[in-house]
């Protein structure tokens, strides 16, 4: 008997709200245990801040550039690498519950192969995955989840907030006591809402295979991705009016917009509302009409989410303690990519390389019976070296289509194996706006160079200091004392930045 | 404003013979992944998509002479939708086909004509596929 893996994802959950990572609005005391008895992450960055190219990393072990998920809407191919298949060809059990998003959700014609499974009552096998069992952030679409709530308790499905508007684009409607944007109020009852899903089914799959069993789950959760809508009897936990605001939010508005304007153009664009870049945040919305209650009341929901979520693993891990594989099991724990968050007066997410959606929650408790000691690790790590930490738990060697390394259990073991940067990816292309940016985290710093787009001449950097600068306030792109730094930054990026696959696969679906 | 999608593909195969299939407005699940079954009448065609749902459509242009068809999905979704299937010959027996999409809601163009960037790559799938086989042994 091998090592057994629970591989826990979220959505758009930023470093900040869990309380091992200093977080104090929502209380996540399951994961804060499992950081304690494992190795917590202080700079895992994402190689794309969006969804689809940000799992493709994961399941590929590949930077953005290679898989060519290069943006929302552009699907894996069903034969891409995958850990998954991987692991299965390695004897082990392999599942994903949850969300997968590998292929888009928007598919009218039945084309993606993610997107049929529910419909015709099956389960997989895809990518390696045995089972899989989908869903996303509401009651609409063909997944499991939406299919099993139509079924079984049609009259919730109404509840949910409407995640994209009468134009299919994302929901601009605000709700909650400050109205908002995607700030809802879900009747549905606590125990049919998809995190409490997720960890059923999670539960299911678990029980039915035998104990000798080796296995892969991807337990992967919808939240706290917005819409804001957890169930309202969740709600009361956590007072909005008593949550504090993100030390990255800027009351006084002149400086924020001094901030903003400080950044490269399209910060300052899509705050006043005169640029959509990209699809993933409401098109209707205008970040400056964004309260301080508003964010307020929307961190307090994600709290909530995160607090939910957090006690959906501790049922998980009791029903895999029950069966008698808690000394071999993995967990590790991450979300795609972060939230804004309220910083700097934004929501949601986009073309920002910035900590509130760069820094993410990671969490690897090795095996006790591995005996791997507790730690912290500040070295730059990223989601493309979870596939070859999966390989490593597994005992399989790492592909040679994978481009990370497998997690370094400590800071000399990550100095010892050249865990120096991290290097995240943004291109999109939305009906005549194009977006590009590319990105390294190394030696403290963090510096994006943006390539000639329709916003960018090619001109444009950001360049923070992440020790001196936490909250990215001092754009020193244009410092001339910083100006060697810059050139080594950016040098160092191209020399490990892979090509961009070609052709360019392309745009099939807003997301 | 009009979402706007256009693809295009090269295909190695005469215009004419190109368009004899991408014109005839009952033949589009042949080629189009996720289309799987069109009835026409008169003007009036109705797609069948993968997961089942019904499409209505008025065709509003199929010119033999410039090789374009043109047709819009009559779903309440739409406040404008437009698709243009042009086969342009290229004169070397080859021909450049070029599929649009503009509709408002602009997300819509996307929905719609991501599809079509598949649709073109079968098309020229079978096309080609079709010249080889029709091309007598030892002459490609």
């Amino acid at each position: 008997m091998g090592r057994k893996i629970l591989f826990i994802t979220t959505d758009q959950q930023r470093y900040d709200t869990l309380g091992c990572n200093g977080g104090t609005i929502a209380r996540t005391p399951v994961i804060d245990a499992v950081a304690a008895q494992g190795v917590r992450y202080e700079r895992a960055h994402p190689q794309s801040v969006v969804c689809m190219p940000s799992r493709s990393t994961m399941v590929t072990g590949q930077h953005v550039s290679t898989h060519g998920v290069w943006m929302n809407g552009v699907a894996l191919p069903e034969d891409a690498p995958s850990v998954a298949q991987v692991l299965h060809d390695a004897g082990y059990r392999t599942a994903i519950i949850g969300k997968p998003h590998f292929e888009p959700f928007l598919d009218p014609f039945a084309r993606f192969a993610e997107n049929g499974f529910a419909g015709k009552g099956t389960f997989g096998p895809h990518r390696g995955f045995e089972h899989f069992e989908s869903a996303t952030h509401g009651a609409a679409g063909p997944l499991h989840y939406a299919r099993w709530l139509l079924a079984n308790h049609p009259e919730t499905v109404g509840m949910f907030y409407p995640v994209l508007d009468g134009s299919l684009e994302v929901n601009a409607m605000g709700g909650g006591d400050t109205g908002a944007p995607q700030a809802w109020v879900n009747n549905i009852p606590r125990e049919w809402y998809h995190t409490d899903w997720v960890a059923d089914r999670t539960i299911s799959w678990l029980e039915s295979l035998p104990v000798d069993d080796d296995w892969f789950c991807w337990m992967s959760f919808p939240d706290p991705h917005h819409p804001w809508d957890p169930p309202a009897s969740e709600v009361g936990r956590i007072d909005w009016r008593d949550v504090p605001l993100p030390a990255g939010y800027i009351e006084d508005a002149s400086e924020r917009e001094a901030v903003l304007d400080a950044k490269p153009r399209h910060f300052r664009a899509w705050y006043d509302g005169r640029l959509v870049s990209n699809y993933e945040a409401p098109a209707a919305w205008v970040p400056a009409t964004l309260t301080a209650d508003q964010i307020r009341e929307t961190t307090a929901l994600n709290a909530v989410e995160c607090e939910l979520i957090d006690e959906a693993i501790g049922r998980v891990l009791a029903a895999v303690t029950a069966r008698g594989w808690g000394d071999d099991l993995d967990i590790v724990f991450t979300t795609d990519h972060g939230e804004l968050g309220g910083d700097f007066g934004l929501l949601f997410k986009g073309p920002y390389h910035v900590e509130g959606l760069m820094r993410l929650p990671l969490i690897w408790r090795p095996a006790p019976s591995s005996g791997i000691a507790p730690a912290v690790v500040g070295k730059p790590v990223g989601h493309v070296d979870l596939a070859p930490t999966f390989c490593a738990i597994a005992g399989v060697p790492a592909s040679p289509w994978m481009e990370g390394k497998a997690l370094p259990v400590n800071d000399a073991d990550a100095a010892g194996r050249g865990f120096e940067r991290v290097l995240t990816e943004w291109d999109s292309e939305l009906f005549g706006v194009s977006v590009h940016l590319r990105t390294i985290t190394r030696d403290g710093y963090v510096c994006t160079t943006y390539l000639p787009g329709s916003v960018h001449d090619g001109s444009e950097g950001e360049l923070y200091s992440l020790i001196d600068d936490p909250l990215q306030r001092v754009n020193r792109w244009n410092d001339p004392s910083l100006t060697s730094l810059q050139s080594d930054l950016i040098a160092d990026l191209w020399d490990h930045q892979p090509p961009m696959k070609s052709p360019l696969p392309g745009v099939e679906a807003p997301v | 404003m009009y979402g706007t999608i256009r693809h295009e593909i090269r295909i190695n195969r005469p215009a004419a013979d190109v368009w004899a299939l991408a014109g005839d407005a009952a033949k589009l699940h042949h080629w189009f992944p996720g289309i799987t079954d069109c009835t026409v009448d008169g003007n009036q065609r109705v797609i069948i998509t993968g997961s089942g749902a019904p499409m209505p459509e008025e065709i509003l242009v199929c010119d033999n002479t410039q090789r374009r068809f043109q047709y819009r999905l009559l779903l309440p979704i739409f406040k404008h939708h437009r698709g243009t299937i042009d086969v342009i010959d290229l004169g070397d027996q080859t021909c450049l086909v070029v599929y649009s999409t503009e509709a408002d809601p602009r997300a819509m163009a996307l929905v719609i004509g991501g599809g079509t960037a598949g649709a073109l790559r079968e098309l020229k799938r079978q096309m080609e596929r079709q010249m080889e086989d029709d091309t007598p042994e030892g002459t490609n």
